[in-house]
């Protein structure tokens, strides 16, 4: 295989990253009952305080715990109205995307004196692998949270259905009743997994900024947060499927890359994700519309 | 009920107490970034009312309150419509090519588009309603996701086979005088968008609570189930209010595109953020639709204001978009404090 395969592969990887580790985040929220659409605000939050992190003390990795924390702490902002005060978590998710959009921008004009994209000499990016001494051809180039995304994959499969914890925080989310019943602290379970989608889009945003690229510029998350809501439906709460739903994605966006390189408009590209995403949506839902029909037949 | 009790109750209700709190929380992150609030506030009145700025922000308020009635309409049948975006873009594209590209008798050459946006804007979010009805897509994911391909689709007409030849700026030509809409008075910017919009909200009202339509929207919207059985054929009904929603987005980008300066410029309809500040004016109304063109105004007010307070006093203006969220994060919470109050 020449060395264009292997740069597209690892194309996919890089973008299929950021919105794995959201994903992650989302199914974890999606197996325990939670409706959580504020990913994509989360994630962009934490790209942002990654970045700033990063600038104010050099070190890549101060950036990622303090994305990971900060993101953590906004995640609280819809744990706490939506599970303690059970309000609307559609609602409060919409002000919370929207809060993070008005939030980063402001605060970049704040700390950085000013709009648009930020980067400098002063921002440490992620190291790649290999740097690390990693000689594999896709991985090379990649971040070491690439590797993390996908090992969590793997780790969440395995927790979910094979430890004490991971089976009882699927009853909350299947049998609300039958949980409280056998005495689960339900919204114990909520907040928590809230909290740690929150760590986890803290990690995909620091990925997004230190990792794909070294800068911030305002709304970078462009979507990412929405596709991986979209992956989480696709997964059917099942880790590996959601793999390759967010995989599809990162196909997807490398495709357009090339499309772009290839002479299509840029819009094209731009496009690219959301139509293969919308289209594989309405597909799997089709088909589990037959499926369903046929069993009821 | 008597005028103190009228006033205590204005004060306690939602919208008061979530504009309130907003600020609140606002004027908390001024002071921790070092801004001085008795600065910033001022700037931010003069910005939006005074020095000739009144007109900009009435200009602002039109689009702004076609999208709330884009986003209020579906919601009152239970669909979230997050995709405005894309509905007001290709409303302002199509309403931009028809009066570029059909020469049209005076008159007819502002209906036209006019209407033709609304189409094009209710064909863009007419899709999500099949999606969920039968397919089980939440309309919130699916508006959105369509949304992004239609403001690329929109850009990539203006800044190619619509776009005007030799400047290499991504816009259209300007649009013949013919396609200009008519000016109110002897202003620049106030045209009869603004008497068209509020004849339509004046409708909307009218039919959300008054005829047969508005009442099955609303059964709709509260209880999809319930009014399945009453009788209420619950996917149609779904499906008109996300495509009527769509038309009112289409119908405020074609209003951009033919009020000053006469030309789609891309960005020029997504980068204001109408969108997001009439979702947020929407909830802040708390489902009473009589207040919608009330909170519309006010958070027009303060973006426009926003503009001002970044030019004179520094403050940046996604200071408002701040706002906007916040706000709508204490709508939901309220709602639910009300909710389990007991009566």
């Amino acid at each position: 295989m020449n060395i264009f395969e292997w740069s597209f592969l690892a194309g996919v990887l890089t973008a299929t990253a950021p919105v794995l580790l959201a994903a992650l985040g989302g199914l974890l929220c999606q197996v325990a009952g939670v409706f959580n659409i504020a990913l994509e605000g989360q994630l962009l939050w934490g790209a942002f305080v990654a970045v700033v992190v990063s600038d104010l003390t050099g070190s890549a990795w101060t950036g990622v715990v303090g994305a990971v924390a900060a993101t953590v702490l906004f995640s609280a902002l819809l744990s706490g109205p939506s599970v303690a005060l059970r309000a609307d978590p559609i609602v409060v998710a919409v002000g919370l995307n929207l809060l993070a959009l008005g939030l980063t921008a402001f605060l970049m004009r704040q700390i950085f004196g000013s709009g648009g994209t930020y980067s400098s000499p002063d921002l440490a990016g992620l190291p790649d692998l290999g740097e690390l001494g990693v000689d594999v051809p896709v991985l090379r180039d990649q971040s070491p949270l690439v590797p993390v995304a996908l090992l969590l994959v793997v780790v969440m499969a395995a927790w979910l259905t094979r430890t004490r914890s991971g089976l009882r925080l699927r009853a909350v989310g299947q049998h609300l009743d039958a949980a409280q019943a056998v005495g689960l602290r339900v919204s114990g379970y909520r907040h928590g997994v809230t909290l740690v989608a929150g760590a986890l889009c803290g990690l995909a945003g620091a990925q997004l900024s230190l990792g794909n690229v070294t800068l911030f510029s305002e709304g970078m998350s462009a979507g990412r947060g929405w596709i991986a809501v979209v992956a989480v439906m696709l997964s059917g709460v099942r880790p590996y499927r959601l793999l390759l739903a967010c995989l599809l994605f990162g196909v997807a966006e490398a495709f357009g890359f090339r499309l772009q390189g290839a002479g299509l408009p840029q819009q094209a590209a731009d496009a690219a994700p959301y139509v293969i995403t919308l289209a594989a949506l309405v597909l799997a839902a089709v088909a589990r519309r037959r499926r369903r029909s046929y069993e009821h037949a | 009920m008597s005028a103190p009790a009228l006033t205590r109750r204005v004060i306690a209700s939602a919208p008061v107490v979530a504009l309130v709190g907003a600020l609140g929380l606002t004027t908390l992150v001024m002071l921790v970034v070092g801004v001085d609030p008795t600065l910033a506030y001022p700037a931010l009145v003069r910005g939006a009312v005074l020095d000739g700025n009144l007109e900009y922000t009435i200009a602002a308020f039109v689009p702004t309150l076609g999208m709330a009635l884009a986003f209020a309409l579906p919601l009152r049948a239970g669909e979230f419509n997050l995709g405005g975006d894309g509905q007001l873009a290709m409303g302002g594209v199509t309403a931009a090519a028809l009066a570029l590209l059909v020469p049209l008798p005076p008159g007819v050459a502002v209906v036209l588009p006019l209407a033709a946006g609304a189409v094009a804007g209710g064909l863009v979010a007419v899709v999500a309603a099949p999606l969920s009805t039968r397919l089980g897509i939440p309309a919130i994911v699916s508006t959105l996701l369509i949304s992004a391909p239609a403001v690329s689709l929109a850009s990539y007409l203006v800044r190619f086979p619509l776009a005007e030849p030799n400047t290499g700026i991504a816009q259209t030509p300007p649009l013949p005088e013919a396609a200009h809409l008519p000016a109110l008075g002897g202003s620049g910017y106030l045209t009869i968008g603004l008497p068209l919009i509020a004849v339509l909200t004046a409708l909307w009202l009218y039919a959300d609570g008054r005829t047969v339509l508005g009442y099955e929207i609303r059964a709709t919207g509260q209880n999809r189930e319930f009014a399945r059985y009453g009788g209420v054929k619950v996917d149609r009904v779904a499906a008109l209010a996300l495509a009527g929603g769509g038309a009112f987005a289409g119908l405020a980008g074609a209003l951009i595109v033919l009020g000053p300066p006469h030309r789609f410029v891309d960005g020029a309809l997504t980068a204001p953020g109408y969108t997001f500040t009439a979702v947020a004016a929407v909830l802040l109304a708390s489902a009473r639709p009589v207040v919608v063109p009330l909170t519309v105004a006010l958070l027009t007010f303060l973006q426009v204001g926003g503009q001002g307070m970044e030019r004179e006093a520094g403050v940046p203006s996604q200071l408002t978009q701040i706002v906007q969220g916040l706000i709508i994060v204490i709508v939901a919470v309220l709602a639910t404090l009300r909710a389990r109050r007991p009566r």
